[in-house]
């Protein structure tokens, strides 16, 4: 007892000398007991110099013949690992004779020890696994250690070689018939987990799952359906033999179980399920808290996004819920899911708007009904019929509150705007919020009376009543802020459009999301979001229509110079954009006026048709530079583009940070840059090609054999071949084994004008090393299927 | 890192207060935090029924620690030990909470709760809280309830001890961490494998009479 008094209360070493002496020679009692725990007491409190002194009998009792002891030694040696590394590694020995041990769980922690010891050396962890695996390991917490260790050393070879299974495979699949459940769920989860996993290895993993899903047992069937859950997301095909057993867990008694199994159902449904399973879940929704219900709510709506042609059963089904008791974040998440419904699925737009109004009839956050009713401004007078919404809408100018009223009186006018049948009639109804109670209700309904039956030009006023503000928000409060109030007014027009552009933020690391249940891994174009947003509000590139496709960041300069720039290639269908990303490194200058000039004489279906400078580039702050080039519309031009970067150079006094008034113009050489047929590829997999190779229709398609000359090995071709169309493998069918002599690789992508592409290469080596090659490809369009093929030829 | 790591163990009563706890992470780094997890953590629990199925009446074997070293008639000891009943939840239960996982037992008016990260393998969290939740059966010698844990809470700290070590698992077997708190505590009421025959027999007889009578 008095050991754990002494942890808690963790004195440091050379505070409690008597407490440390007395430890020392319990150390060395004959009671094993005290051994043990003096060594994890002094272990804990114990700091460098008092370390070496014991180190003698701690390496000792690593080998000692009781297991207690040596599992107390092994257990403070992983944790002084962190604080004194260099002592623990002097142990290695000692703790490779104690992963041969016979006590089970000595073993366990000293392969745990060892591996931490040692883990910073690939080969070290390499042999240590190779050698257990094929050895015999004692306890199952061993063999769990052992499992993680051998999916690190898979995943890191992984890309060094080309075998068709991969090293080690054959041992986790053993694993899954081992006698310890748990060393058989790490099995399976790790078989779940490597990189870019076939079906055919999944299967053994995923039939032992699915003998966990109908366990007696929660804890068992709660870890199969969430691995199973994860292993949908990107094997749906791989999970739908579960699927019998995972409805019966719909009705499980623990609800976080029943909430995966649903949510795993919707994504590996199909078609014909989905009315099942959807009075399955009415059922269900009522016994679940708001929490679980959101993340089925997002499930239902990929669902609906996956099965467009259902969406009338689904959309049911949304509004039947909404009408039910809930959070305000539950129903948020609905109207926000059939918001996007009715984005995504115009066939579903009518109806969506109708269970919106019904919604609104009596909603009691104020929050959902104003956006709901902007919505309905937006998207209503696109509508074939827009005046049945105008009833619901103006039943809110009465029922409501100021907030919502106002809100309302927005929308009518909208409507009046859009709409000139109508007009007439909103501006009866206008007129008769003249006399509303609240100001804002009055003053609105006054200016779009006034506004809109005024003679202007119709676009103008249209603009100035419904169009976005331009003006980032914060620059406007700002400017507010510094008006003193003089004779001349508040002029709009002065306040700075641009933003200071945030550097686009990191995606968080993996450890810490902050979704509950297994919730949809980020969308890959969250960067391409970014970069939309960025585009789109510089004016001059606003026109250019939907960015296409962003390319990953190409570094221009080498580094460790004075200025690094990289650009990324923004394509759009007319234009390209490039976008410049400069950071100054040399404290002691400022940089003004930044643009580069970009010779485009080696690309001649390009023009220059504008370029932002960037204002001022001060030291460790990077921005951004854009030029945008004119290239003709839905053809992948491609080019090569030199540039330079010219700038006026200011010195700045690194003491004050203040710059010198004038500057010197400077030049600067940056690397050569290319736009390639790859760029016009979006990288988008497909999780069945089969199904859509069959489905794209012979139509369209184009075949034909190339002959790609000598090359290093097969692998080589593939990659290279892989590389120049820039599309996205598919079923992993990018890995190559060694020494084969013909492969076929899918590949699928979207190229630009939003047109989907397959492509089914297959090779061969004839000869010493010459690579034959047939591709076949299929697209929507047949001009695309000429394309790629013509990529290939001149490539 | 890889190594199985335990976040808490925590012994909590039918309200929710505690009765001991450990914690091996820096996550909650004061007492309120921790206080306020186990306040949630509870309610969440309560609601999921841990209790109502499967509650089943189990054999408990508590021969192992008593030393029958020279009693002729021990096997009728070791049978009359046969007939202890204790109500016991059978099976663990699981719930994901704050992206931690839970594992968790309840027994009379006592909740074990085992925490680990949200990607650790679940087998293994159950496999400490079984552990855990045997070797205090056998420390109390089958009487697992508020009072008793209470009045040996010297014996369920040092049980926790000997499970979990800075988070890294010692021992999950219930009869070794049993046996390595008893041979701890000098303290003569606690360990059974210092008591003579017939005052083990006594207590057993005691535990017997007062569950029967409940």
């Amino acid at each position: 007892m008095v050991y754990v008094i002494i942890k808690e209360l963790s004195p440091s070493a050379d505070e409690v000398i008597i407490v440390t002496s007395s430890l020392m020679k319990d150390m060395t009692s004959k009671t094993d007991m005290y051994r043990a725990n003096a060594i994890r007491v002094l272990c804990q409190i114990t700091d460098g110099t008092l370390l070496t002194q014991i180190e003698r009998y701690l390496k000792q009792a690593i080998v000692d013949k009781n297991p207690v002891v040596a599992s107390a030694a092994l257990v403070s040696g992983i944790h002084l690992l962190q604080t004194n590394p260099e002592i623990v590694k002097r142990w290695s020995n000692e703790v490779q004779e104690a992963v041969q041990s016979r006590a089970a769980l000595v073993q366990f922690h000293a392969l745990a020890l060892l591996h931490q010891i040692r883990q910073n050396d690939r080969l070290a962890v390499n042999k240590l696994v190779s050698s257990l695996t094929r050895g015999s390991v004692r306890s199952p917490l061993a063999q769990c250690l052992l499992i993680r260790y051998t999916s690190q050393v898979i995943r890191e070879s992984a890309g060094n070689t080309q075998t068709g299974d991969r090293p080690f495979y054959d041992f986790l699949e053993g694993c899954l018939r081992h006698k310890a459940e748990m060393v058989i769920f790490e099995a399976a989860r790790a078989i779940t987990e490597l990189n870019g996993v076939t079906s055919r290895e999944l299967t053994p993993a995923i039939t032992v799952l699915q003998l966990f899903l109908s366990s007696t047992k929660p804890v068992l069937r709660f870890a199969a359906v969430r691995t199973l859950n994860k292993v949908a997301m990107t094997h749906p095909i791989a999970v739908t033999n579960c699927n019998i057993d995972m409805e019966s867990l719909i009705s499980d008694q623990n609800r976080s179980i029943a909430t995966l199994a649903i949510t795993t159902l919707l994504k590996t449904g199909n078609e014909s399920s989905v009315d099942r399973l959807m009075k399955q879940i009415t059922t269900f929704m009522s016994d679940i808290a708001d929490e679980f219900k959101i993340v089925v709510i997002e499930a239902i709506r990929s669902l609906c996004l996956k099965f467009p042609l259902k969406h009338r059963s689904l959309m049911n089904f949304l509004s039947n819920i909404l009408r039910e008791e809930g959070g305000f974040e539950y129903k948020k998440a609905i109207v926000d899911s059939i918001v996007i419904l009715i984005r995504d699925i115009p066939e579903a737009k009518e109806s969506g708007l109708l269970h919106l109004c019904e919604f609104i009839e009596d909603c009691e956050f104020t929050y959902l009904s104003t956006q709901i009713l902007h919505f309905l401004g937006i998207e209503g007078p696109k509508t074939s019929d827009p005046s049945k919404y105008i009833r619901y809408i103006y039943n809110r100018v009465h029922l409501e509150n100021a907030t919502v009223r106002a809100g309302a009186v927005s929308t009518l006018a909208k409507f009046g705007a859009m709409v000139d049948s109508l007009k007439p009639r909103i501006f009866v109804l206008l007129r008769r919020c003249l006399f509303d109670t609240d100001d804002e209700v009055r003053d609105r309904a006054t200016l779009y009376l006034n506004t809109l039956g005024a003679d202007g030009t119709v676009e103008d006023m249209k603009e100035f009543l419904f169009g976005s503000l331009d003006i980032p928000l914060v620059n406007l409060e700002r400017s507010l802020k510094n008006y003193e109030p003089s004779e001349e007014s508040f002029d709009i027009n002065s306040v700075p459009k641009e933003v200071k552009i945030q550097p686009l933020a990191e995606k968080k690391a993996p450890g810490k999301k902050p979704t509950g249940l297994g919730g949809p891994p980020p969308a890959p174009p969250s960067t391409i979001d970014a970069y939309e947003k960025l585009l789109s509000s510089i004016p001059e590139f606003a026109n250019f229509g939907k960015l296409f496709k962003s390319s990953a960041p190409v570094e221009l300069t080498e580094a460790e110079t004075e200025y690094a720039v990289n650009v990324v290639k923004h394509i759009f269908d007319g234009h390209v954009v490039f976008q410049y990303n400069c950071t100054n490194t040399i404290p002691e200058q400022l940089l003004e006026n930044v643009t580069v000039i970009v010779d485009a004489s080696e690309a001649e279906e390009f023009a220059e048709v504008a370029s932002k400078p960037l204002r001022s580039l001060p030291y460790d702050s990077p921005g951004q530079t854009f030029v945008a080039f004119e290239k003709p519309e839905g053809v992948p031009a491609v080019g090569k583009f030199s540039n330079m970067l010219r700038f006026i150079v200011k010195e700045v006094d690194p003491s004050t940070g203040e710059a010198e008034d004038d500057g010197v113009e400077d030049e600067y050489q940056l690397e050569e840059l290319e736009v390639v047929a790859a760029d016009y590829m979006l990288k988008v997999g497909v999780s069945n090609f089969r199904n859509a190779w069959e489905s794209m229709g012979p139509d369209c398609e184009r075949v034909d054999e190339y002959d790609l000359g000598p090359r290093e090995n097969l692998a080589e071709a593939v990659n290279a071949v892989i590389n120049l169309l820039g599309m996205q493998p598919c079923e992993g069918t990018e890995v190559v084994p060694s020494n084969s002599r013909s492969h076929t690789c899918l590949l699928s992508g979207v190229y630009i004008g939003n047109v989907k592409v397959l492509v089914r290469l297959q090779f061969g080596i004839d000869g010493p090393k010459d690579v034959a090659m047939k591709l076949a490809v299929r697209s929507e369009d047949e001009a695309v299927s000429d394309a790629i093929h013509e990529i290939v030829a001149s490539g | 890192e890889s190594c199985p790591s335990i976040k808490n163990i925590l012994l909590l009563d039918s309200e929710g207060n505690r009765v001991a706890v450990k914690y091996y992470s820096d996550e909650w780094p004061n007492n309120s935090v921790k206080e306020a997890f186990e306040k949630s953590l509870f309610t969440k629990t309560q609601k999921t029924n841990a209790r109502t199925e499967g509650k089943q009446f189990v054999f408990l074997f508590v021969h192992s620690h008593l030393s029958f070293s020279s009693c002729p008639d021990k096997k009728y000891h070791s049978l009359t030990f046969h007939n202890v009943f204790i109500p016991f939840l059978f099976t663990a239960e699981i719930a994901m909470f704050e992206s931690h996982i839970i594992v968790y037992k309840f027994v009379q008016d006592l909740h074990f709760f085992v925490t680990g990260a949200e990607n650790e393998n679940e087998l293994i969290l159950v496999t400490v809280l079984q552990g855990f939740f045997d070797a205090v059966g056998l420390l109390l010698r089958g009487t697992v309830d508020k009072k008793e844990a209470l009045e040996n809470l010297d014996l369920i700290l040092l049980c926790l001890d000997e499970i979990v070590d800075g988070g890294i698992i010692l021992e999950t077997d219930a009869n070794v961490i049993a046996g390595k708190v008893a041979s701890h505590s000098i303290d003569a009421a606690a360990p059974l494998s210092e008591q003579t025959i017939s005052q083990a027999l006594a207590t057993a007889r005691e535990h017997l009479a007062r569950s029967l009578l409940k």
